[in-house]
């Protein structure tokens, strides 16, 4: 236990602060999956074939590659791809992204394609006269998503995206391969210095299996408030 | 856009291949028999067998598949008295410690297949075949098991494919599969976008075939032909 002790003789203060960086990747990414989702979902259900084809090369991409390789892919090719775009306006320093934005960046693309897909998925399963009605009534496209469609879908992709926040949730566990001094990465760090890898990496099961725990624990809880009514 | 190092990676990456095709048909092999017992004890009525199987796949569906390979492959190590018994043969190679944490990873998620694809299975099917006499391990092998592979198999698929993706982890075990062979080349040349566009059609391909064959298998064994 004395391996755990808070302060300079224990880990328990390291571990803490990188639980608390596993959840702030996992939000952030979590966030910029939602973005991506927002903007590939109208693509993925647009009428237009070309469009059609961006949202399903995104998702299919996305989903089909290992989400190792797609890190390796930002953390290796990140600072370059960003100082090609700062040359073409003149400047030429070097570049050098934080761990923390490549990783969430990395890990959020990967999100944002399964959430693309449960958004088209939830979208597509409310009643046609929905749209109907909305477009009789003479309601612009843009309140027709935002204060008709959308209020529906969210109950309908909770369930969905819980299992979305929980494959989020793991997959930070992949940026550790950058240094991001995250959970897996303290453990790491912590095994190799006191040459116990058997506790730290079962530490880090706990901490994860606590996570997961209590997200359920709130997504069911939300479940129940947007599904008042049904 | 270094199409060279594309044409001179492509064999490379394709040996790597043959790595992580092992891995995933191992595992997959293995995680089936584990999922389809597993699945088996959680329907089973006694509290305790339904609890533990429960509480298997609780764990190794609530944390990250990296942890796991690491706690065998450098956890396992750590115990004294193992590295005496002959399993040390084993668990020192880490080809089978990613194999054994494949296996126990796909077994958990197959056992929830599995056990879901059990349960909507519809009792008149059941009672209809009580009715008839026959016995209940003929119930079980040739009613039961038929239906819930056909029900299981759209998940199964996913399943599958996710392990593909699963086994790019052996390459943190010093293991050369695709994505470690990949992440070789692109730390030695520096041209990460060239090789992920290889080592991602390669991926791309082979979940393109799993789903090609699953989308066979679901339309030779549906109900209605």
């Amino acid at each position: 236990m004395e391996l755990l002790a808070f302060g300079k003789t224990g880990w328990g203060d390291e571990l803490f602060y990188a639980t608390l960086m596993t959840i702030a990747v996992s939000v952030t990414a979590m966030f910029i999956g939602f973005f991506f989702a927002l903007i590939f979902t109208p693509l993925k259900l647009s009428k237009f074939k070309s469009l059609n084809l961006i949202g399903n090369f995104y998702t299919t991409v996305i989903r089909g590659v290992p989400e190792l390789l797609v890190i390796y892919l930002f953390f290796f090719g990140g600072s370059g791809a960003i100082m090609y775009v700062a040359s073409i306006f003149g400047y030429f320093e070097y570049i050098e992204i934080n761990a923390f934005i490549t990783g969430s960046v990395a890990i959020g693309i990967i999100s944002g394609a399964y959430s693309t897909e449960v958004f088209r998925g939830a979208i597509q399963s409310i009643d046609k006269g929905q749209f109907e009605a909305s477009k009789v009534l003479g309601i612009n496209k843009f309140t027709q998503f935002y204060k008709i469609i959308l209020p529906q879908m969210l109950r309908l992709a909770i369930p969905n995206l819980s299992n979305v926040w929980q494959i989020t949730l793991k997959d930070t566990s992949l940026i550790s391969v950058t240094g991001l001094v995250e959970i897996m990465r303290q453990s790491y760090i912590a095994a190799g210095s006191t040459r116990d890898p058997l506790f730290f990496y079962c530490f880090a099961a706990i901490l994860y299996l606590m996570l997961t725990y209590i997200s359920m624990k709130i997504i069911n809880r939300l479940e129940i408030k947007y599904s008042r009514g049904y | 856009m270094d199409f060279d190092l594309m044409f001179t990676s492509f064999p490379k990456l394709l040996g790597a291949t043959v790595v992580t095709l092992k891995l995933l048909s191992a595992s997959l092999f293995f995680g089936l028999i584990i999922g389809l017992l597993f699945a088996i004890l959680r329907l089973n009525k006694n509290i305790l067998i339904n609890k533990f199987a429960y509480g298997y796949s609780y764990l190794f569906r609530g944390t990250p598949l990296l942890v796991q390979i690491f706690i065998i492959y450098f956890g396992l190590g750590q115990i004294e008295y193992l590295r005496s018994t002959f399993l040390w043969v084993i668990l020192k190679e880490p080809y089978w410690c990613a194999i054994i944490a494949f296996t126990l990873n796909t077994g958990a998620y197959t056992s929830e297949i599995l056990r879901s694809a059990f349960q909507t299975i519809k009792p008149g099917i059941i009672e209809a075949s009580k009715s008839l006499g026959i016995s209940n391990k003929i119930i079980f092998y040739k009613i039961q098991i038929p239906i819930a592979i056909r029900q299981s198999l759209p998940a199964y698929g996913n399943e599958i494919i996710l392990m593909m993706k699963g086994t790019s982890l052996a390459s943190t075990v010093t293991l050369m599969d695709l994505t470690g062979v990949a992440k070789y080349i692109i730390s030695t040349t520096f041209k990460p976008i060239e090789v992920f566009i290889v080592a991602g059609g390669i991926y791309l391909f082979m979940t393109f075939i799993i789903h090609n064959v699953i989308k066979f298998l679901e339309k030779k064994y549906s109900f209605n032909s």
